[in-house]
């Protein structure tokens, strides 16, 4: 988790990443932030995120979006 | 929204701005992205004012500074934004659109109004990044658009069964792509959840739902989708026009769209904002490999393009020039800015007879060996970022600003798309970006914050940008 956000707090959102639960929905993350996370997750988990995943309910919170991670590193 | 209701909506706002006594005058609307946000856009045209979109994410110092650049008459607002408006001294009157939009009609005013409108008037500002930090409002003409569009629409074939589906930002000229000819054709424009472009399969199953059949994006929302291996999940079923502008589209994105939407035409698009909209076009006519360039092609009908060296004249076949750009569709330049206006829109230095004016646009150009216009970079510190036009010069003016800094100097490391930002001065990288984040909208902050000892100079003492440069590429 601490690797996550540490991705997430250099893309410098204006929102505090701990307690956030809307990051798409709320218009913090932008098709800039979305690209560069899915490159980083992947430099840091060894995980690529399928196109299906990428979903609002995914990304709104870090918690949601470690939970992804996890999910995929499973399978 | 239909046509009817955009008609009534606008002849209300038109009415109620008249009844305000404004005419000839800018009028900011600063709205979310809705198809009311259109109609406050005609009827600030239909008033005989031209509308000044703002971006409603920019940080209130920013929309500060370019109100007071625009003096606007009066400020549109929805219910999000009004109260910002409201706090801002330069706003001029703060008007609720929903509210304009239930005011009487006043049929004879508009029909007076709508005679003393010429078609050399303004219709909009929009602004673009301005490289000492103060932006440029762009100054776009009724028959700069009318002519844009008639040149567009004949080369794209748009008729009354295109359905757009728009990505670009109401604040800026790329969306007239859609807007104009969906009122010239009656043809529909779905404007797309801003959300979905971080969605990509919702994305394209939303294109699919709405049998939008024409989409004229920035290349990075085409490379967003396909780069995430959307395409090979679902495919766009009902596409037959496809365009890309504002930046080089990487050519392994442009195959899978190709692969993804074979029926498709796919057109490449440029223009600067200066010149209305797009001046060139290329429909791609063969396949490309990667390291080809995608040329930028042929001017829209009655528009010239051409090249100009160093020495003013026309370079010998082959070689490169920078993009001057002729014709009615030329913009009026930058509202309340006669030097910057004077240093890009000069007298056609091939015609000493009488009085012309050109555009020159900073990008260097070079035609191939079958005759069409290839871009090739550009000549100051200008980029293109997701769509944006940024310049760096604009970044370093608001880290400048800051009383703790001494030198600013930002660098765009093209490979992973990252701006960086180096500095000196006594404050953190942290502290830095809380202070540019105040200033600035959100795309013209930089990736990255460096803060140096001392800048790098060159044997003459000048920063060194491309020791910077260097660094850059090696860290990004």
């Amino acid at each position: 988790m601490d690797k996550l956000l540490e991705i997430l707090r250099e893309l410098n959102l204006e929102t505090d990443l701990q307690t956030e639960t809307a990051l798409v929905d709320g218009g913090f993350l932008d098709s800039f932030d979305l690209v560069t996370l899915v490159a980083e997750i992947d430099n840091a988990f060894g995980v690529v995120i399928p196109p299906e995943e990428l979903t609002a309910e995914n990304f709104n919170s870090a918690r949601a979006l470690y939970d992804l991670i996890l999910r995929l590193s499973d399978g | 929204m239909t046509f009817r209701q955009l008609y009534d909506e606008v002849c209300a706002i038109g009415s109620a701005l008249i009844r305000e006594g404004y005419f000839r005058q800018p009028v900011m609307v600063l709205m979310e992205k809705r198809a009311q946000t259109i109609a406050a856009f005609l009827g600030v045209v239909a008033a005989g004012c031209f509308y000044v979109p703002v971006d409603v994410r920019c940080p209130r110092q920013r929309v500060a500074m370019l109100m007071e650049q625009i003096h606007p008459a009066a400020c549109i607002c929805d219910e999000a934004t009004i109260s910002l408006a409201q706090s801002l001294p330069e706003a001029g009157r703060c008007l609720l659109c929903r509210t304009l939009a239930q005011c009487a009609v006043d049929d004879a005013a508009l029909q007076a109004v709508r005679e003393r409108q010429i078609d050399a008037d303004p219709m909009y500002v929009v602004f673009t990044s301005g490289s000492t930090g103060t932006a440029k409002g762009v100054v776009g003409s009724h028959r700069g658009v009318l002519d844009y569009v008639q040149g567009l629409c004949q080369v794209l074939s748009f008729d009354r069964d295109t359905i757009f589906g728009n990505q670009t930002p109401l604040h800026v000229d790329a969306c007239l792509k859609e807007i104009i000819p969906t009122l010239k054709y009656g043809a529909t424009t779905c404007l797309i959840p801003e959300k979905l472009f971080l969605q990509p399969v919702k994305l394209i199953e939303y294109l699919n739902q709405q049998k939008v059949n024409t989409i004229c994006w920035v290349a990075s929302a085409l490379a967003l989708v396909s780069s995430l291996g959307t395409l090979e999940k679902i495919r766009p079923k009902y596409l037959r026009t496809v365009t890309f502008a504002s930046e080089v589209l990487p050519i392994r994105q442009l195959n899978r769209w190709r692969q993804a939407a074979p029926e498709a035409g796919f057109y490449n698009l440029y223009g600067p904002t200066e010149a209305t909209g797009i001046c060139c076009w290329y429909a791609l006519d063969r396949d490309f490999s990667e390291g080809e360039t995608v040329p930028i092609g042929w001017p829209l009908p009655n528009t010239d393009v051409f090249l100009l060296n160093a020495y003013q004249q026309i370079p010998p076949p082959g070689e490169q020039g920078e993009i001057c750009i002729r014709g009615t569709r030329l913009t009026f330049g930058y509202y309340g800015n006669q030097e910057a206006t004077r240093g890009a829109f000069v007298q056609n230095p091939l015609n000493p007879c009488y009085p012309e004016r050109i555009y020159r646009t900073g990008d260097i150009g070079r035609y191939n060996s079958r005759g069409e216009l290839e871009f090739i970079s550009r000549k100051d510190n200008q980029i293109k970022h997701m769509g944006h036009r940024i310049e760096l010069g604009d970044i370093e003016a608001a880290a400048a600003a800051q009383e703790a800094v001494q030198t600013a100097c930002c660098i765009y490391a093209a490979k992973r798309q990252w701006i960086f930002l180096y500095y000196t001065g006594d404050l953190t990288p942290g502290e830095l970006m809380e202070r540019l984040r105040e200033r600035l909208p959100r795309y013209l902050l930089p990736q990255r914050i460096c803060r140096l000892d001392s800048m790098p100079l060159t044997a003459n003492g000048k920063l060194d940008r491309k020791e910077l440069q260097q660094r850059s590429e090696a860290n990004g």
